[in-house]
């Protein structure tokens, strides 16, 4: 009997953004990876961003952050803390999974699902700021978005991520970033966070994406295999594992 | 996920835990303004009945409806089977029309497991004949859980026609696999012959387990299925082995009282007792949407189980 794969897996390539198995840490780096963002850098861009919600909105009065699972949810946190160091009022945040509504479903064994809070006041009539670590080729968002119009209707919804890696394939862009990071489609970006892996940072990985977009290419069946782009991703690394560890199909 | 859901025994620890963790979340959906998701938008669930229910097929049509899948109802009454059509032509007949899942309720025992063997989608076991019914453990799973925080260790007695109930014996393997311990009471006319060699207790004296128990489960009668006399007359059933007042006070504070439905009151259990806050029977019911969701998009919502 097929073997399911706890935790849902991950995703690689443009297909979709990564996302790890929710809740694990990330134990796996790139081999040669190199940090590109420190624990005081990540600190310094949260707060800038911050100061650009601020800004933005007119003091955050209506504001709801919505991290998305697993590494958005610590950020949206943090940078609800920060709003009300700031000005002073608490600033409401949750979580929105969006597992149900991604597009790549059919190409990966059911995954398991991330928690949806969102804050009692509803999001009818606020301005939801989205919260994600990286961001790729946009289709967490587009999946966020349809996830948000089945919650209600706020007034406007923006976007901040850590990092914008490029490479999108959807017509969507942050409106507020941490850090703008060029990359290749091999390497790989991870994020880590003291909440969830223990330590703060953003590493760049250059090795190994290329076999293991392969493995999973020929692990996701023929059909979609051909539509797997050499592929790199921020979790490739995990990713692989789990594969491995699954592949009993 | 496992391909098809047949017996409680097909899920491991960790297959089980995940569905109930994603019934979880799924619950949740309950109190949004939307309760639908896109998730198997174009996939066609078949729900094939060939015996009365209420409560599991709607169960099924809501799971599946809520999931943006497709959903053909099949009943036996004023269908081809009514004119002598056999069990795997209408199968044949299914996948012609290209069904994805096939939920399927059977007087004999074993006939989903046939079924598997004739048709691509999946199959869910909805009870057949006195076999098993995993979803119904699942959601009995999840509401001990929800209830009292825990199943590990829980301490389970399972009450009545044990004989007839595929209930209580998909509930005897999943509540097992999930690391509680079961005892079935019921007079010894109800109980299988093979029942020792499950992995449960068995006792026949219901007021000395009634202490000892976080949860009772009280089983239906199945007088439908019953072709011989199991005991004498229904009031002494009662008298002994159905669950009253008084003996609801002999529970522990925290303990819950369930029941799969539908129920007989008077029979295995008090009107007083079955409307009582101890009673979890109508979260059962909301519960098993979220359960059967909860298996759909699992074993539905990912890429192809095959190899």
């Amino acid at each position: 009997m097929p073997v399911l794969h706890p935790g849902g897996g991950t995703d690689t390539g443009p297909a979709a953004e990564s996302r790890p198995p929710a809740g694990q840490p990330r134990t796996t780096l790139p081999a040669d990876g190199k940090i590109v963002l420190g624990g005081d850098e990540i600190r310094r861009a949260l707060t800038r961003v911050a100061h650009e919600i601020l800004e933005r909105t007119d003091g955050a009065a209506d504001v709801i952050l919505l991290g998305i699972p697993t590494r958005g949810v610590p950020l949206a946190r943090r940078l609800a803390a920060r709003l009300t160091q700031v000005e002073g009022r608490t600033a409401p945040f949750g979580s929105l999974d969006i597992t149900m509504y991604r597009d790549d479903l059919r190409l990966r064994p059911a995954r398991a699902l991330g928690h949806t809070d969102v804050p009692a006041s509803g999001i009818d009539g606020k301005i939801v700021v989205l919260v994600d670590d990286v961001l790729y080729s946009g289709r967490t968002v587009r999946a966020a978005l349809d996830a948000l119009g089945d919650l209600g209707r706020p007034r406007a919804v923006q976007l901040a991520v850590l990092v914008d890696r490029g490479h999108r394939e959807l017509p969507i862009r942050a409106d507020y970033v941490g850090k703008n990071l060029p990359t290749s489609q091999r390497e790989m970006v991870q994020v880590l966070l003291t909440e969830v892996d223990g330590q703060d940072a953003v590493v760049l990985g250059e090795g190994g994406q290329q076999e293991a977009g392969q493995t999973r290419a020929g692990h996701t069946g023929a059909g979609h295999a051909a539509s797997a782009h050499p592929t790199a991703d921020h979790t490739a690394a995990d990713h692989t594992a789990a594969d491995h560890t699954g592949g009993g199909q | 996920m496992i391909r098809h859901l047949i017996s409680a025994a097909d899920l491991s620890r960790e297959e089980a835990l995940l569905i109930l963790d994603t019934a979880g979340e799924l619950a949740q959906m309950a109190d949004r303004p939307i309760r639908k998701l896109p998730t198997l938008r174009g996939r066609t669930v078949v729900n094939l009945f060939y015996e009365d229910s209420t409560r599991t097929r709607i169960s099924f049509e809501a799971a599946a409806k809520r999931l943006s899948a497709d959903v053909i109802n099949f009943s036996a009454k004023g269908s081809s089977v009514a004119k002598g059509e056999s069990l795997k032509d209408t199968a044949l007949t299914l996948e012609a029309m290209g069904a994805d899942a096939v939920v399927i309720r059977h007087p004999a025992s074993g006939a989903p497991h046939r079924l598997a063997g004739w048709v691509r989608g999946s199959v869910l076991n909805a009870g057949d004949g006195t076999h098993e019914h995993p979803t119904q453990a699942l959601l009995d799973a999840y509401t001990m859980r929800s209830r009292l925080g825990r199943l590990e260790g829980l301490r389970v007695t399972i009450v009545g026609d044990v004989l007839h109930s595929r209930v209580a014996r998909s509930n005897v393997l999943l509540l097992h696999t999930l690391g509680a311990e079961v005892t079935l009471v019921a007079p010894p006319t109800l109980l299988p012959v093979a029942v020792g060699g499950w992995p449960c207790e068995v006792s026949y004296d219901l007021d000395a387990e009634l202490p000892k128990s976080d949860v009772i489960m009280m089983l239906r009668v199945q007088a439908e299925r019953m072709n011989a006399a199991y005991f004498p007359t229904v009031r002494e059933y009662s008298r002994r082995y159905g669950l009253d007042g008084d003996r609801m006070g002999t529970l522990p504070e925290h303990a819950i009282v369930m029941h799969p439905g539908p129920m007989n009151r008077g029979v295995e259990i008090a009107a007083s007792v079955a409307d009582s806050a101890r009673s979890t029977i109508v979260e059962q019911v909301a519960n098993g949407v979220s359960i059967r969701m909860a298996v759909l998009y699992l074993m539905l919502g990912g890429a192809e189980a095959t190899a």
